[in-house]
C-alpha cells in the first residue's frame, strides 16, 4: 500500500526548489496563475463548496489558458495576507479572495504588488494602485421567492429564519424573505434567532428546534451546514436550503434552496484579464445574471410553485423587486419611501429589520 | 522480554538537547510514510512543511511572526513547569491582554502622541496578568487546581471577547461585522523591514528570552523557582514560598501571554475580530516543552513551530495537502518528543527476566 | 408556555445534554483513576467520524456505536502510552492528542462531508410516545437511553465493587496501590481506554442524535465541556447527569430566549450564557476544593505521573 518510491520523492523536491524562480519565468505565453483562498473547508456544503463549484467552472472553461491553485481554511488576519503573498510569489497574478474577512489584507496586497490583479468577494474597499475588485451577489433574491411560497404553505403565519450575525447580507435576506411573506399574508411574522457563530451544526440544529417549538411551521436559514434543513425533515417542517441544493438532507421538506454561482463571474473575470481586459469595477450580480438562482421547486401544491416561479422571473426579466417602496421598518417608520427603490448601497450596507420581522438587531 | 527503565545517576544533557533533535527528524520521516500511504506526496510534503519556509528566503519574516508569540508565551509558561506550577490558561491570559490593550486603542482612537502604543502595551501586560492572577489567588486560597481553573477562565475570556466584539466594540462604519475598527497609526508598532510584519515586538520578545533565561539560571529567583518545582520539602526548608512562587508564575506568565496579545493586535491584526484567537496559548504549551522548559531553548522550539504554520500552507497551496496535515505533524512531533522525555532520566534496557520488585518512587521534577 | 413547549424544550436540552454526558463519563472514570487527559475534543472528533462513516458505509447505527467506541478508545491508547508507559506530561500529551484527533478526523472524514445518513429512529414502537407522558419517557434515540445506563453502571463500579475499589485508591495514592501489589499503570490504561471509548460515542451521538451529517469539528468544542463538567460534578456520576442537563439546559435555553422575541435575554448577553457553564465550574471547583469534605473527593494523584524505579 505504500507507494513510496525514488520519483515521488525526486518530483515533490523538484517542484519545491524550482518554486521561486518561477514568478521571474513568467510569459506572455504561460498560462495565467489564478489563486484562491477560502475561509473555511472546500467541501463545508456551503458557502466554500460554492466558491470552488466556481473555480472548477472556470477552469473548465478556460481550459489551458489558466492555471490554479487554491488554500482553504485560512484564518483572518495576517495569514491571509501571507497566504496571499505566498500565491502571488508562486506566480498567481490573479487573487480571488473570497471571505468579507480578507478585505484588510487584500488590499494590502494590491498596493503591495501594482502587477497583480485583486478580487475581493463581498468587500468594499479600494486599492490605490487600480487593480482591485470587489464582487457580490444579490443573495437576498432568492429569498423573496422563498418568502413567497413560505407564506403560502405555512398555517400558522409565523415562519423562521436561522441568522449567524447580523451583518447586512442576512439582513436583507431576512426583510426580503419578510417583505414577500407579507405580500401573500399581511400578518405574517418572520421568528429571528442570532447563533453568533458561522458554524456549529448541533447549536444550528438546536436553534431550528427551538424556533419550530416556538410555533413556526417554516423556515429558512442563513448558516453554512444543512443541520436546519435535517431538522426540518425530521418535524416535518417546510425549509428552504442555502448555498448549494440541500435536497439530500431533506428529501420531502427541503422545497428548493438558493443557490450561488460564481461560475459566470469567474469565467468572465479571469478571461478579461487573460486578454488584458480587465478593469476595476465591482459587480452585483442575481437572478439576471445567471449568479443566483434556485434549485427545482418540489413537494409544493401547484399554485405554491407557480408563485414562486413567476417571482423568479420577474427578477430575470426586472419586473420584480422586492425593495420597492413603501417600506417600513419595525418601528413604522418609512426607510423606502412609495415609488422608490433600495439602491445597492442600502442593500449592501442594510442595518434595519422591516415590519413583521419578530426579534431584534444585537447592539 | 521486557523494556527496563534505569535510572540514570544524572539526567543525561546529550539526551537533552538530541531529544528534540531526533522528535522533529522522526516527525519528518513518519509523516513522509503517513501522507505517501494515504496518497499524497509525502516526502514533498515533508519538504514543503519543514524545509521550504527555510530556504525561501521572503519567508523568514513570516516565520519570525508567527514565531514571536510562541516564544513569548512559551518562555513564560516554562518557568511556570520548572516550578511544576501548571498554567494551561495562556490562551485567556493572552486574549484578555489584548482585550485590555484594545480598550485603551478605542478610548485613545482619536488622540496623537508618543505614550498610546506604551500605554496600550502596558494595559495587554496588566490585562494579562490580572485573568492570571485568579487561577493562582484561587489556589492560594482554596486550594483549586490551577490547570482546571485556569483552563475554564480561557473558556471565559473567549466568551468575554465575543462579546465586545460583536458587540460595543464593533468598528461603527464596520457594516456589523464582528470586529473592532482598524488601528490608528500612533497605535501601530514600528516595522522594522519594510515589506513585512517584522515588528518591533519580534525584538522586545527576544530580549525578554534571554532576560528569563538569566534570571532563570544566575538568579535567586530562578533558584526558587526550580526548587519549588524539583524539591518542595526542601523549598520549605529553604525559606521559599509556594504561595509566593504561584503568584510570581501567573503573574509572570499571564503579563506575558497578554503582552503577545497586544503585540499580535498593534502588529499583524492590527484590530481585533472573532478569528483572533489562534491557540497561541495552548500550541505555546507544547513549545515550552519542545524548548525543554529553557528559554533559549523555547527560542527554537517558537521558530520550529512557525516554521509547521507557514510551510503547512506552502504544503497546500503547491501540494494540495489537506490543511488539516499541518495539526498531524505538528501532534506527532509532540508525541516523539515526549515519548523520547524518558530517555533524559532513565536508561532503557531490554532485559530477559522480570526484574526485582521494584520501589516506587514519584520522579522528582514532574 | 403550555405543557407541550415544556415538552418540546426537554427533547432538545436532553439531545444537547447526551454528548457531553457520555464524554464526561469517560473523564470521569479516567480522571478517578489519577490520569487527566486533555484530549477528550480530539477523541470526540474521531468517534463523530468513525461513526458516520459506519452508518454512511453500512446503515447500521448499533454498529456505528461499537466502532466509535473503539476508535476513541484507540486513540486514547496513543495518550496512554506516553503518559504511562513513558512518563509523559499528561497535559502536554493531552493538548497534542486533541489536535492530532481533529486533524485526523478531518482527514478520514474527508470523502464523508456532503452526505446525509438515517439518524438513530426511537427503540420504542409508536403508540407508546403518543401522549404525553409517553413523549417525556419514549421519544428519544436509544443512545439517551445507554447514557443513563451508563451512569448507573459507573456508579455501581465506583461505588459497589472491588474493582471501582481500587481504582478510586490508585487514583488516590498510587504509591500505596503498587505497595499492595496492584498495577497501577494496568488500572490506568483501562481507565484510559474506557474514557476514550467514551469520549468515542460521545463524539458519534452527534451524528447519530443531533445532526446526521459530518463536518470539520463537528463537535464544536463540546469536549472542553465535558471536562468542565467532570469538574463542576466534584467526580460523582450522580452530579454528572445533574450537570449535563443543567449545562444542557443553559445552551439551550438561550436559544429558546432568543426565539421567543427579547424578554429574555436581556437578562444576560448572549455570551454571557455561553459562558456559564465555565464560570459555574469554576465556582464549583473553588466550593469543593475549599471544604475539607469534598476536597478528598478530587483525585490526590490526578495529572501525576507514576514511575516505579529501581
Amino acid at each position: 500500500m505504500i507507494k513510496l518510491n525514488r520519483r515521488n520523492f525526486i518530483g515533490g523536491a523538484a517542484a519545491a526548489a524550482s518554486l521561486p524562480m518561477m514568478a521571474s519565468k513568467a510569459t506572455a505565453a504561460d498560462p495565467l496563475k489564478v489563486g484562491y483562498i477560502y475561509v473555511g473547508p472546500i467541501n463545508d456544503g456551503g458557502w466554500n463548496t460554492a466558491h470552488e463549484a466556481g473555480r472548477q467552472q472556470m477552469l473548465k472553461a478556460l481550459g489551458d489558458k489558466v492555471q490554479s491553485q487554491y488554500v482553504e481554511n485560512v484564518p483572518e488576519g495576517p495569514d491571509a495576507e501571507r497566504v496571499l503573498r505566498d500565491l502571488y510569489n508562486q506566480g498567481n497574478r490573479l487573487l480571488y479572495a473570497t471571505s468579507f474577512g480578507f478585505m484588510d489584507s487584500a488590499v494590502k496586497v494590491a498596493q503591495a504588488y501594482p502587477d497583480v490583479t485583486v478580487e475581493m468577494c463581498t468587500g468594499f474597499k479600494p486599492s490605490s494602485n487600480n487593480n482591485l475588485s470587489n464582487y457580490n451577489i444579490r443573495f437576498h433574491q432568492a429569498r423573496s421567492i422563498f418568502g413567497t411560497m413560505a407564506a403560502m404553505l405555512s398555517k400558522t403565519g409565523v415562519g423562521a429564519y436561522l441568522g449567524t450575525y447580523p451583518v447586512p447580507e442576512v439582513i436583507s435576506g431576512i426583510n426580503s424573505f419578510t417583505i414577500a411573506a407579507r405580500k401573500v399574508n399581511p400578518n405574517w411574522k418572520t421568528k429571528i434567532i442570532w447563533i453568533n457563530t458561522w458554524f456549529d451544526p448541533a447549536k444550528e440544529a438546536d436553534a431550528a428546534r427551538a424556533l419550530i417549538d416556538q410555533g413556526a411551521d417554516v423556515m429558512t436559514q442563513h448558516t453554512d451546514s444543512p443541520a436546519a434543513v435535517q431538522v426540518c425533515e425530521s418535524k416535518g417542517v417546510p425549509t428552504f436550503g442555502q448555498g448549494s441544493d440541500q435536497s439530500q438532507f431533506g428529501p420531502t421538506m427541503c422545497k428548493s434552496s438558493s443557490l450561488d454561482l460564481w461560475g459566470a463571474f469567474y469565467t468572465q473575470r479571469t478571461k478579461a484579464k487573460v486578454d488584458g481586459t480587465w478593469k476595476p469595477e465591482d459587480t452585483y450580480w442575481g437572478f439576471k445574471e445567471g449568479a443566483i438562482d434556485i434549485a427545482p421547486i418540489v413537494h409544493v401544491p401547484d399554485d405554491v410553485k407557480a408563485a414562486g416561479e413567476k417571482i423568479k422571473q420577474g427578477w430575470i426579466d426586472g419586473t420584480y423587486d422586492c425593495y420597492a417602496g413603501p417600506i417600513k421598518d419595525q418601528a413604522g417608520n418609512i426607510k423606502i419611501a412609495d415609488g422608490a427603490h433600495a439602491t445597492d448601497g442600502d442593500i449592501l450596507g442594510m442595518n434595519w429589520l422591516v415590519e413583521g420581522v419578530d426579534g431584534s438587531l444585537p447592539s | 522480554m521486557r523494556l527496563k527503565f534505569e535510572k540514570r545517576a544524572e539526567p543525561s544533557r546529550f539526551m537533552l538537547y538530541a531529544t528534540p533533535v531526533g522528535a522533529v527528524l522522526l516527525t519528518m520521516l513518519v509523516g513522509a510514510i503517513i501522507f505517501t500511504a494515504i496518497g499524497y506526496n509525502g516526502f514533498g510534503a515533508v519538504y514543503q512543511v519543514f524545509i521550504a519556509p527555510l530556504a525561501l528566503s521572503y519567508k523568514w519574516g513570516d516565520i519570525a511572526v508567527k514565531a514571536s508569540p510562541l516564544i513569548l508565551i512559551g518562555v513564560g509558561l516554562a518557568v511556570g513547569n520548572r516550578a511544576a506550577i501548571w498554567n494551561i490558561g495562556a490562551e485567556g491570559q493572552y486574549i484578555v491582554g489584548a482585550l485590555a490593550g484594545t480598550g485603551i486603542g478605542i478610548l485613545t482612537k482619536d488622540m496623537h502622541g508618543p505614550w498610546i502604543l506604551p500605554l496600550m502595551l502596558v494595559a495587554g501586560m496588566v490585562g494579562g496578568a490580572a485573568w492570571g492572577a485568579v487561577p493562582a489567588l484561587l489556589r492560594n486560597r482554596f486550594n483549586v487546581n490551577e490547570v482546571l481553573s485556569s483552563l475554564m477562565l480561557t473558556y471565559v475570556a473567549v466568551h468575554l471577547m465575543n462579546q465586545l466584539v460583536t458587540g460595543p466594540w464593533k468598528d461603527p462604519m464596520g457594516f456589523s461585522f464582528p470586529q473592532t475598527a482598524l488601528i490608528t497609526a500612533d497605535q501601530m508598532l514600528p516595522i522594522l523591514v519594510p515589506g513585512t510584519y517584522v515588528h518591533l515586538g519580534i525584538v522586545i520578545t527576544l530580549i525578554i528570552a534571554v532576560a528569563l533565561w538569566f534570571l532563570m539560571s544566575r538568579s535567586l529567583m530562578g533558584f526558587q523557582v526550580r526548587v519549588v518545582g524539583s524539591a518542595p520539602s526542601a523549598a520549605r526548608h529553604g525559606g521559599f514560598s509556594q504561595k509566593q512562587t504561584v503568584w510570581l508564575v501567573f503573574l509572570l506568565s499571564g503579563a506575558l501571554a497578554g503582552l503577545a496579545g497586544i503585540f499580535e493586535v498593534t502588529g499583524p491584526f492590527q484590530q481585533m475580530s472573532l478569528g483572533f484567537p489562534q491557540n497561541y496559548g495552548f500550541t505555546a504549551i507544547i513549545v515550552a516543552f519542545l524548548g525543554r522548559l529553557n528559554p533559549l531553548g523555547v527560542i527554537l522550539a517558537g521558530i520550529v513551530l512557525a516554521i509547521t504554520y507557514v510551510g503547512g500552507d506552502l504544503a497546500q497551496s503547491v501540494l494540495q495537502l489537506p490543511n488539516a496535515s499541518k495539526g498531524i505533524f505538528q501532534a506527532l512531533m509532540l508525541f516523539f518528543l515526549l515519548a523520547s522525555d524518558i530517555l533524559i532520566r532513565y536508561r532503557v534496557r531490554l532485559v530477559g527476566a522480570p526484574a526485582p520488585a521494584a520501589v516506587p518512587a514519584r520522579s522528582p521534577a514532574e | 408556555m403550555s405543557v407541550d413547549f415544556l415538552i418540546a424544550v426537554l427533547i432538545t436540552v436532553v439531545g444537547a445534554s447526551t454528548p457531553i454526558l457520555f464524554a464526561g463519563l469517560g473523564e470521569l472514570v479516567t480522571e478517578k483513576s489519577g490520569v487527566l487527559n486533555l484530549g477528550v475534543e480530539g477523541m470526540m472528533l474521531v468517534g463523530a467520524v468513525a461513526g458516520f462513516a459506519t452508518v454512511d458505509l453500512t446503515g447500521n447505527p448499533w454498529l456505528a456505536v461499537v466502532v466509535a467506541a473503539a476508535a476513541g478508545a484507540l486513540v486514547s491508547m496513543v495518550f496512554a502510552v506516553l503518559t504511562l508507559s513513558l512518563s509523559a506530561n499528561q497535559v502536554a500529551t493531552g493538548l497534542a492528542l486533541t489536535i492530532f484527533g481533529t486533524g485526523l478526523s478531518t482527514l478520514m472524514g474527508k470523502s464523508f462531508t456532503g452526505h446525509g445518513i438515517k439518524a438513530f429512529t426511537t427503540i420504542f414502537p409508536d403508540w407508546l410516545a403518543n401522549d404525553r407522558i409517553g413523549k417525556v419517557l419514549f421519544s428519544y434515540s436509544p443512545l439517551v437511553y445507554f447514557s443513563f445506563i451508563m451512569v448507573g453502571l459507573v456508579w455501581w463500579f465506583l461505588n459497589r465493587t472491588r474493582a471501582g475499589l481500587i481504582l478510586r485508591a490508585v487514583g488516590e495514592n498510587d504509591l500505596s496501590a503498587h505497595s499492595i501489589g496492584y498495577s497501577v499503570t494496568g488500572v490506568r490504561y483501562a481507565a484510559v481506554a474506557f474514557g476514550g471509548a467514551m469520549a468515542g460515542i460521545g463524539g458519534a451521538a452527534f451524528p447519530l442524535v443531533l445532526t446526521p451529517l459530518w463536518a470539520e469539528g463537528l463537535t464544536g468544542g463540546r469536549g472542553w465541556i465535558a471536562i468542565a463538567l467532570v469538574v463542576f460534578a466534584g467526580w460523582k456520576p450522580g452530579r454528572l447527569l445533574a450537570g449535563a442537563y443543567f449545562f444542557g439546559l443553559l445552551g439551550t435555553l438561550e436559544l429558546y430566549a432568543k426565539a421567543s422575541g427579547t424578554v429574555f435575554t436581556a437578562l444576560l448577553p448572549s455570551e454571557g450564557w455561553a459562558a456559564l457553564p465555565y464560570l459555574a465550574t469554576i465556582v464549583a471547583l473553588a466550593i469543593i476544593s475549599a471544604s475539607k469534605a469534598g476536597g478528598g473527593n478530587a483525585p490526590a494523584c490526578l495529572g501525576k505521573p507514576f514511575i516505579p524505579s529501581t
